[in-house]
């Protein structure tokens, strides 16, 4: 078996048995990199030499009975997380020398339990696209193909698409990934993977680049809902430096996944049944809630009457939060600055963010700050805060009937790099089954459940109660295990 | 609603992005697209709604309290570190006084 091929799993148990090193694990990492990333461009910066230094270090600690619950796993760290003396992008031309002095919490949490960062994984600038094209670094392609049309290039989801397409790939075995409006969840399923987006305090944002504070979570992606529960748990966690972070214990999500989904109610929001849905997605849909059905859950039709609202509500939150945040790129702090002979502070502000940011930043920031705009906070900003209430009154009244909702991921499969790129609103509407979970806190989890007709990975949906992330991967597991999902992307390390 | 180039350019000048001549219709038309989208929100009946504050999943979440006191500071250098024009100790920025 070639090393790149292990599960998170499955390597932390060979690395138990000593059938492999850290050192040997992270080296055929750096290996598949070197060979795949100049065209996947999933990475932004790999870190090789820190990276075997920290897998040296950890074969050092496990020799001596030290051994954390990541000891000596290469994992991608997307380039959104501060990582202390390696450059932080964003994605963004605006960061493009940035290097943080501290770390992210979520990261040095990771580091804390042993393991390796092998690089920063590329993503949509300041994790704002559905794509990956946004990217300054430039776009990340996804592993997988069509199989009657393999040479049209496709996007790997966005905005956390290099995490993705490096663990599809065989790059790394995880990757840190970011959910604002389905950043984890919609690469994961582009890309036939598993992503957990938990609830909304969960993982600490502190270190983490600010896109909309009210929306954004850190979560991880990986191969399967076990590895994805085995990270979870080694980036959640209490953090007095984020004052929404949740001071709850942390539950050990990896036994969770094997709790079976028997006599669980499962609920089917009859307002996903969209029209012109493609046949094959709503397929997969009655397919998985067969396999539930299978199992000994029961499956129960609920009604959320405003999902209908949520992207244009996340389109009014997340750009109004956006705007606020990204006000402080101002090219005197950090970050580049543009000047011309003559400049004055404004026109140096002015030009530094209008070259350092892209088209779809720029146009966020502008939608954000006429919202906010004396006027017409009322009509928007609070009035989409108020159908975000309604929103989150919509699932509080299903969870008092249900235990967990199950929909699809998304609304199609991967598409082309030069596909859906002229229409903004088009694009936003990758994210019309992910946002509601967002926009309530709730956690959600993007599983692998089948093909389509031209062997593309789909995803299915799993949202959860709030801080019941168990139950969100005990009924993922389930699917999982129903689905068999076994194909493999095109392009891998080792193939 | 649809927004006139002046406002575009209002708005531009507010979140100090400069925007040359060439870039104004395109900006005008992808926004004006986007807030014609968001319209349809106004047909939610939110009449005694309280909206909601912050990403919590747990109505009325409380916000926590730490003793007032300073937890870190003097770190100049690392805070400068990235800082397009240091003057010493201080972030250098245009003439702002004459």
């Amino acid at each position: 078996m070639h090393p790149t091929d292990f599960t998170l799993r499955g390597a932390l148990d060979a690395l138990t048995e000593g059938t492999i090193s850290s050192v040997e694990l992270t080296q055929a990492h750096l290996d598949g990199i070197a060979k795949l990333n100049p065209r996947l461009n999933a990475y932004v910066t790999v870190t090789a030499e820190k990276a075997l230094a920290a897998a040296k270090a950890s074969d050092e600690r496990r020799a001596a009975g030290q051994v954390g619950a990541l000891e000596g796993i290469p994992l991608a760290i997307k380039d959104l997380f501060c990582t202390a003396g390696t450059r932080t992008t964003a994605g963004s031309r605006i960061l493009d020398s940035f290097v943080p002095p501290y770390e992210s919490t979520v990261s040095q949490k990771l580091l804390d339990d042993g393991a390796v960062f092998l690089g920063k994984a590329n993503l949509d600038e300041f994790a704002m696209g559905s794509s990956n094209t946004t990217s300054a670094s430039g776009p990340v392609e996804n592993p997988w193909s069509r199989a009657n049309d393999p040479d049209t290039r496709l996007v790997p989801g966005g905005s956390s698409g290099g995490s993705a397409a490096a663990v599809a790939a065989r790059l790394a075995l995880g990757a840190t990934a970011t959910d604002t409006g389905g950043s984890i969840r919609q690469p994961a399923a582009f890309c036939g993977i598993a992503g957990i987006k938990p609830t909304y305090g969960r993982c600490s944002r502190f270190g983490i680049v600010a896109f909309a504070s009210s929306l954004d979570q850190a979560g991880p992606v990986a191969r399967t809902v076990e590895d994805c529960a085995i990270l979870l748990k080694s980036m959640a966690g209490f953090d007095p430096k984020d004052s929404t972070s949740a001071d709850l214990p942390v539950p050990d999500f990896a036994r969770a996944c094997e709790r079976g989904v028997k006599g669980l109610r499962i609920g089917v929001p009859k307002e996903y049944r969209l029209d012109g849905m493609a046949p094959e997605i709503v397929a997969l849909w009655e397919q998985g809630l067969q396999w539930l059905r299978d199992a000994g859950a029961e499956t129960v039709e609920i009604s959320l009457p405003h999902a209908k609202y949520a992207l244009p509500t996340y389109y009014i939150v997340a750009p109004a939060e956006a705007s606020s945040n990204l006000a402080r790129y101002d090219g005197v702090r950090f970050g580049m600055r543009v000047t011309e002979p003559g400049s004055d502070l404004r026109d140096l502000y002015e030009r530094t963010r209008a070259a350092g940011f892209g088209a779809e930043v720029r146009r966020r920031i502008m939608i954000g700050t006429y919202v906010l705009s004396a006027g017409y906070y009322d009509a928007y900003y609070l009035k989409a805060q108020k159908v975000r209430a309604l929103i989150r009154r919509d699932f509080e009244n299903a969870y008092a009937d249900v235990d967990a909702i199950v929909t699809p991921a998304t609304p199609s499969a991967a598409f082309g790099m030069d596909e859906k790129q002229d229409d903004p609103v088009a694009m936003y509407l990758n994210d019309i089954f992910t946002v509601t979970a967002n926009l309530a806190g709730l956690p959600g989890l993007a599983v692998p459940a089948g093909l389509d007709a031209q062997g593309l990975p789909l995803g299915l949906q799993v949202i959860g109660r709030a801080f019941d992330e168990e139950t969100v991967f005990a009924v993922g597991r389930a699917l999982e295990r129903a689905a068999g999902f076994s194909a493999l992307p095109r392009l891998r390390a080792g193939a | 609603m649809s927004l006139d180039t002046a406002t575009i350019r209002r708005i531009a000048s507010l979140a100090r992005i400069r925007l040359d001549d060439s870039e104004v219709e395109q900006a005008q038309a992808e926004i004006n697209g986007i807030l014609g989208w968001i319209e349809q929100l106004q047909e939610v009946d939110t009449d005694g709604v309280e909206p909601m504050a912050g990403g919590s999943p747990v109505a009325q979440a409380k916000a926590r309290l730490r003793p007032d006191a300073v937890t870190d500071g003097g770190q100049a250098d690392a805070i400068l570190a990235n800082a397009p024009d240091r003057q010493g100790e201080y972030f250098g920025v245009p003439k702002v006084v004459e």
